[in-house]
């Protein structure tokens, strides 16, 4: 829009309307105060858990206490913002029902970050559970959607042994494992590809009613996941609001007793979510009002 | 993102600067002016030891670590077994020793402090890093650096880019040489060596002739791969890459009509009309209408038709296919305005976790 023309019009229409031409870099410090404000004033939003996260929430609920689960960590720390929160809650879930944890991951980071959890979430919150007989790290293997290709068969010979090398055969928890019919559960924290979509497709795909399967995605990934939902994805925790919803659900059924800042992560984000997206509309409807302003004006919009 | 260069520039000069040295100065007195300071990490401290034992039935006394040739293991001296008579430490085998630092919050340093200062000896170790201190600084440079972008193109900015592509690069290499190679490839054709220098503990192979032969294709079809950056004789490339697209389209083609075509069709196919689920009765259920859930039924249904019609391009988009299509373009503008609001979603929330690290772990005004 050409500013010197657009002065010369005076009035509210004209502000306006030059509204449209301001330096984005104040729209840059509207956004970064709308999200550094809320954390310092520690805004949190009510949450009411929604269909989604409820029905995460009770498939892991629904299996039999004790039950085997695989946990895929398919993120890096780029997501860990949208991601880790739910990561959090869900190995907390599983360890509460008793389940019997299996840990490894398509993305190279995913590993580290699944280790990180172990020692900040599933040791710390439940001391009592012994490596090898409780949980197992398989770590990272390449190979994208090959890998689970092969799970579904032959998990053995996808991974003759855990991360640090042990042979599966010599730890308890796996040593029976044949296929990815073995688990009851699968849970997939998902940043791209390889990962929510890939298990949907190969595994799912390959053994439609042998296991549940339960996703956490990015906000970026999830729409592609959501028609997946409820047949092929029973559960779904759509990016930090799911975790958000989900992180409730959970700690309100499994207190802890120390530390609940670990399981608050996602609802801590939602007030910057809830600024930052008021912002975001609000800019929008300021910028279709100015379009419509600098109409049949000289130099502006028409 | 976009690089034009934003109205008004030298409007905003005197503003930006004093923006900037304000907060240099506040930056300086967060630093030095507050007792708690800044970018402050504490680790505790926590000293391991391993000895080397082997069944107790293999170890004789006076005997020395290479007089026993059966396979022994490193454990924790409180090791159980040792207690029992399980195994028994090898005689004239040093322990290993070393210390472990994991990084706590300065909460949990403080509460620790105050328990030592009053006499509670089983508090762990925990002191200053300075180290992470500087890793905590170092983050935040980085940081600012990428979000300095925001205000024009800089060097600070091509640093923080420079470093964060190049480190990314050298992680992703060295990890697929590591995971991939290493284990997949080399581990094949000369395990020995492998087990010797990089993985100890790979495990023997049940047909290492078979593996040996099985391994050569790769290698081969790696070398023909990299060939493209010869001088002469790229087309060699093509052969492997027509390989890996042709296992590729093999394996995607069975999950995608599996998994997108005929669950995504069945899937659709649900009645129209939603029956109520009571838990109380059967008869009451039958009876009894679902009304948003029919609802999202039939505008479920509606959806799938007309968007369906409107990439339908058989017909020419007029009169009741395109009125049709009209509405089909909604549902797709909703789609659309769905998948922007959770990428925003997204956005919002990385950037709020590097606030939360600037303010918490930085600034320590969290």
């Amino acid at each position: 829009m050409n500013n010197q023309t657009m002065q010369t019009f005076g009035g509210v229409r004209g502000f306006l309307a030059r509204m449209g031409s301001i330096d984005r870099r104040w729209i840059f410090l509207a956004v970064a105060l709308s999200i550094g404000v809320p954390i310092l004033l520690q805004l949190r939003p009510p949450e009411v858990p929604g269909p989604m996260a409820r029905a995460t929430f009770e498939a892991i609920e629904a299996i039999p206490s004790g039950s085997r689960v695989l946990l895929s960590f398919d993120y890096d720390p780029a997501s860990e913002g949208e991601l880790q929160p739910m990561a959090n809650a869900l190995v907390h879930h599983c360890a509460s029902r008793g389940h019997k944890l299996v840990f490894m991951a398509l993305w190279p980071l995913g590993k580290q970050l699944a280790d990180t959890t172990i020692k900040d979430v599933l040791l710390e919150f439940h001391p009592g559970y012994v490596y090898g007989t409780d949980y197992a790290q398989l770590g990272f293997k390449t190979g994208n959607e090959g890998v689970i290709k092969i799970m579904t068969t032959a998990i053995p010979q996808q991974y003759p042994s855990d991360a640090a090398g042990t042979p599966l055969a010599s730890l308890p928890l796996v040593a029976s494992i044949k296929r990815l019919e073995d688990f009851k559960l699968i849970g997939t924290i998902s940043a791209g590809y390889p990962g929510a979509k890939e298990w949907v497709q190969y595994a799912d795909g390959a053994n439609p009613d042998a296991f549940t399967l339960v996703a956490g995605s990015t906000g970026v990934q999830v729409s592609q996941l959501l028609p997946y939902y409820p047949k092929q994805i029973e559960g779904l925790l759509v990016a930090v609001k799911g975790a958000a919803e989900y992180e409730m659900l959970v700690t309100s059924k499994y207190p802890v007793d120390h530390d609940q800042s670990r399981f608050e992560e996602g609802r801590r984000r939602m007030g910057p979510q809830l600024v930052a997206h008021l912002l975001v509309i609000a800019l929008i409807v300021l910028g279709n009002i100015s379009m419509i302003a600098g109409r049949g004006l000289k130099g502006g919009a028409r | 993102m976009s690089t034009s260069k934003p109205a008004r520039t030298g409007d905003y000069r005197l503003l930006w600067t004093s923006l900037l040295v304000f907060g240099l100065v506040g930056l300086s007195l967060n630093a030095f002016g507050r007792k708690a300071g800044m970018a402050n990490r504490f680790v505790e401290i926590e000293s391991m030891e391993r000895i080397e034992v082997a069944d107790v039935s293999t170890v004789v006394a006076g005997s020395s670590r290479t007089a026993i040739p059966e396979i022994t293991e490193w454990v924790d001296p409180k090791d159980p077994r040792i207690a029992a008579g399980a195994v028994k430490p090898i005689p004239g085998v040093a322990p290993i020793t070393w210390q472990v630092r994991s990084l706590v919050s300065a909460k949990d340093a403080a509460a620790t402090d105050e328990a030592r200062a009053n006499g509670d000896a089983s508090a762990p170790e925990i002191v200053r890093s300075p180290i992470d201190s500087i890793g905590v600084w170092v983050a935040a440079f980085l940081t600012l650096g990428i979000f300095s972008f925001l205000y024009r193109d800089n060097p600070w900015y091509k640093i923080a880019e420079s470093v964060l592509i190049g480190v990314s690069a050298a992680y992703w290499m060295t990890n697929a040489f590591w995971s991939t190679l290493v284990p997949n490839l080399f581990g094949k054709l000369v395990p020995d060596i492998v087990r010797e220098i990089a993985i100890p503990k790979l495990l023997p192979s049940e047909s290492p002739n078979a593996d040996f032969a099985l391994a050569v294709v790769p290698l081969i079809l790696g070398f023909m791969l990299i060939w493209r950056l010869a001088p002469r004789g790229g087309w060699i490339s093509v052969w492997p890459i027509a390989f890996i697209i042709g296992t590729t389209a093999g394996l995607k083609l069975v999950s995608a009509v599996e998994a997108d075509l005929v669950a995504q069709a069945v899937a659709t196919m649900k009645p129209l009309v939603v029956l109520a689920q009571s838990s109380e009765s059967a008869t009451t259920a039958a009876n009894t209408i679902n009304f948003w859930g029919t609802v999202g039924s039939v505008v479920g249904l509606i959806g799938v038709m007309t968007v369906l019609v409107y990439f339908f391009f058989s017909l020419e988009h007029k009169g009741a296919v395109g009125k049709t299509a009209r509405v089909g373009v909604w549902f797709l503008m909703i789609t659309f305005g769905s998948a922007f609001g959770l990428t925003v979603m997204g956005r919002i929330t990385l950037l709020a976790q590097r606030f939360e690290f600037l303010f918490n772990d930085w600034l320590n005004i969290g």
